[in-house]
C-alpha cells in the first residue's frame, strides 16, 4: 500500500468524569482534559504497525475542527504518522458531514486505507466510517479486531455480537477499529519535540468544497435517571434467600 | 401517515428477538405504517416470523443469493432502494445494524439517530451520549427518511399477533458489488440462552484471575439458567471470548436479574447494565463503584463466595 488516512477526533479524555451544563445546553469542556478518542489511537496504531511491517509508505492523520485540534494531531504525529491534515470547522459537523470532508480529503490524497475508531467516546454515533464507505462507493469493514493486507486486498476479522466474522475487502476500503485491535504505543519525549518539525497542514472546508448543513438539532442534555443503591446482605445465603423472596430465582 | 422501515436481523432461518424490539420501538412512532424488510436468501421463514409480529402492517421480502450474508456493502443499496417515500427506516442497534444503517442513511443523504431510547413525536428522539452519562434530545430537520438504530434495551419484545400481516416479495435494481466477500463466521454461541435477550445474565470480571476460573461464572450461569457475561477487563485478559463483553462497547443489556461476580465497576460498563431490573454484586472491595448501583452486594472473597452459591442454587 501506499498510503494509509487516519482519522483521529478531539474528544474528552476517557478517564475525565462527564459533567453537564446546567443550562443543559451541552457538557462542560473548559479545563477538561482532552485526548485523541481512544478507538482513533488504536486505529493510528495499526496503521503505524501496517507501515512498520513495509505494507505501507505514509500514514496521513487528518483531524477537523477548531485550532485545538492541532494538539492532537501533533500527539498523532508523536506516534509516529508522517504528517497531518488539520480541517478548519469552528462548528461541530455531524456524522454524514465528517464523511464528506474525509471523502474529499481522501480523493485528494488517494489513500489505499482509510482507518476510522468504529466510533468517538463523546457523541457515541458509531456512523462516520460507514457512511464515508458509502459516500466513497467502496467497501466497509467496521469493528475490526484483526487486519491483514496482502497486494491489494484486506482480509479483516470482525468484533460481531454472535464472535468472530471474517471478511476480505478489496482495496482501497474503509476499516472501523474495535477495542482489541492492538494496544497502542505511549508517546516518548524525543518523538514529541521531533513532531514539532513533521509537516501539519491546514485547510479550509471551502478549500474542500463541502458547506456543511444542519440536519439534526441536539438539545436537552440531562442526566440519566440514576439507580438507588440496595442493601448489602450479609452472605451467599442471605442473597439467595433475599432473591427467592423477590421471586427473581 | 408515514411508511416506517424495519430492517430484520436474521440467520435466513430465525428472526432475531431484537427485530421484536424495533418494531416494538416503531410502534411509538406516531402515525406510523411499520413494514419490516426482509433481505437473506432462503428467508422466507424469516418473513413469516415478521408478519405475526403485532403493529406490522407487511413484510417485504427480498431473497436473493447476493443476500446470504449480511454484509452492508450489499444489503445497504438494496434497503436504500426500497426506502424511497419511506417516513422512516429503523433497525436494532447490534453490531449488524450499526454496521448497515449509516451506510443506508448516506446512500439515502440523510443523517442517523444513533441508539433510539425513547420516540418523542414523529421527528423527535432520545438517546445517550457521552457513555449513557447524559441522555440528549435530537431532532431530525432532514426533509428525507429518518434512519435510526434501535437501542435494544430500551424495549420490551412486541408480542405476536392473532393473523399475520401479508408478506410481498420484492426484487432490486441495485447491483451487488463484488469487492466486499463474506468468508466465514466464528460464533461459538452453545446452548446457553443469549445474552441479549436473557432473562438472567451472569457476568464475570478480572478479579476471576484466569479462563480456568471463569468456568465458576458459567456454573452458576447454568444453575440458574442464565447467560454469561463479562467485563472488558475479563475480556481482554483472555479469560472469555469478545461476545460476551457487556458495556459501552459491548452488549447493553437489559435483563431481569444481573450478577456482577469480581466487576468494580467502571463507568463503561454500567452502561450497559442500568437498565438491568435488579443487579447483584460481589465483590471483595466494599468501595468497588458496582455497589452504588447494585439492588444486593455481597462483600467477600468470590472464591468462598461462588462455591457456597453453587451449593445453595443446586438446592432448589
Amino acid at each position: 500500500m501506499n498510503r494509509i488516512l487516519v482519522g483521529v477526533k478531539r474528544v474528552i479524555d476517557y478517564n475525565v468524569r462527564v459533567r453537564l451544563k446546567p443550562d443543559a445546553t451541552g457538557v462542560v469542556t473548559d479545563g477538561v482534559k482532552m485526548s485523541l478518542n481512544p478507538f482513533d489511537e488504536i486505529a493510528l496504531e495499526e496503521a503505524l504497525r501496517l507501515r512498520e511491517k513495509g505494507l505501507a509508505s505514509e500514514v496521513v492523520a487528518v483531524s477537523i475542527g477548531p485550532a485545538d485540534v492541532q494538539t492532537q494531531l501533533r500527539t498523532a504525529l508523536a506516534m509516529g504518522a508522517d504528517r497531518a491534515i488539520h480541517v478548519q470547522a469552528d462548528e461541530a459537523l455531524e456524522p454524514l458531514d465528517v464523511a464528506r470532508v474525509l471523502l474529499a480529503v481522501a480523493q485528494r490524497e488517494t489513500p489505499d486505507l482509510v482507518l476510522l475508531g468504529k466510533q468517538a467516546i463523546d457523541a457515541d454515533n458509531g456512523q462516520t466510517g460507514q457512511m464515508l464507505a458509502a459516500l466513497w462507493q467502496r467497501p466497509q469493514a467496521t469493528f475490526a479486531s484483526k487486519i491483514e493486507v496482502e497486494g491489494t486486498v484486506a482480509r479483516v476479522v470482525r468484533e460481531v455480537d454472535a464472535g468472530l466474522e471474517t471478511i476480505e475487502v478489496d482495496l482501497p476500503a474503509v476499516v472501523t477499529t474495535d477495542l482489541r485491535l492492538n494496544e497502542p504505543r505511549y508517546v516518548k519525549l524525543p518523538d514529541i519535540m521531533k513532531a514539532k518539525k513533521k509537516p501539519l497542514a491546514t485547510q479550509t472546508l471551502a478549500e474542500l468544497g463541502v458547506a456543511p448543513k444542519r440536519r439534526q438539532t441536539v438539545s436537552q442534555y440531562v442526566a440519566p435517571p440514576t439507580r438507588q443503591k440496595g442493601v448489602i446482605v450479609k452472605d451467599a445465603a442471605a442473597l439467595v434467600d433475599a432473591l427467592r423472596n423477590k421471586g427473581l430465582i | 401517515m408515514g411508511r416506517l422501515l424495519v430492517i430484520a436481523e436474521h440467520d435466513n432461518r430465525r428472526l432475531s428477538g431484537v427485530t421484536a424490539k424495533c418494531v416494538q420501538c416503531a410502534s411509538t412512532v406516531p402515525d406510523a405504517e411499520i413494514h419490516v424488510v426482509v433481505v437473506g436468501s432462503g428467508a422466507a421463514a424469516v418473513a413469516d416470523e415478521a408478519a405475526r409480529l403485532t403493529g406490522v402492517a407487511g413484510v417485504t421480502l427480498v431473497d436473493a443469493p447476493a443476500f446470504a450474508n449480511p454484509l452492508a456493502a450489499a444489503l445497504a443499496p438494496a434497503v436504500a432502494e426500497l426506502a424511497a417515500g419511506a417516513s422512516h427506516v429503523f433497525g436494532p442497534s447490534t453490531t449488524f445494524g450499526r454496521d448497515l444503517m449509516p451506510r443506508i442513511a448516506a446512500l439515502l443523504d440523510v443523517g442517523q439517530v444513533s441508539d433510539i431510547m425513547a420516540v418523542e413525536a414523529e421527528r423527535r428522539f432520545r438517546r445517550p451520549v457521552y457513555a449513557g452519562n447524559a441522555i440528549v434530545t435530537v431532532t431530525v430537520d432532514d426533509a428525507g427518511p429518518v434512519v435510526g438504530t434501535v437501542r435494544i434495551a430500551s424495549y420490551t419484545a412486541a408480542p405476536l399477533a392473532d393473523a399475520a400481516a401479508p408478506v410481498t416479495t420484492a426484487t432490486v435494481a441495485a447491483a451487488t458489488p463484488g469487492h466486499t466477500r463474506f468468508i466465514a463466521l466464528s460464533a461459538p454461541g452453545g446452548d446457553r440462552p443469549d445474552l441479549q435477550s436473557a432473562a438472567r445474565v451472569v457476568s464475570g470480571g478480572r478479579a476471576l484471575g484466569s479462563a480456568e476460573n471463569f468456568r465458576m461464572i458459567q456454573e452458576i450461569a447454568d444453575a440458574l439458567g442464565a447467560a454469561v457475561g463479562a467485563s472488558r477487563a475479563a475480556v481482554d485478559a483472555g479469560y472469555a471470548p469478545n461476545e460476551l463483553q457487556v458495556g459501552q462497547t459491548g452488549k447493553i443489556i437489559a435483563p431481569e436479574l444481573y450478577i456482577a461476580i469480581g466487576i468494580s465497576g467502571a463507568i463503561q460498563h454500567l452502561t450497559g447494565i442500568k437498565d438491568a431490573r435488579t443487579i447483584v454484586a460481589i465483590n471483595k472491595d466494599a468501595d468497588a463503584p458496582i455497589f452504588e448501583v447494585a439492588d444486593y452486594g455481597l462483600v467477600g472473597d468470590l472464591f468462598t463466595i461462588l462455591p457456597e452459591l453453587k451449593t445453595l442454587l443446586a438446592k432448589a
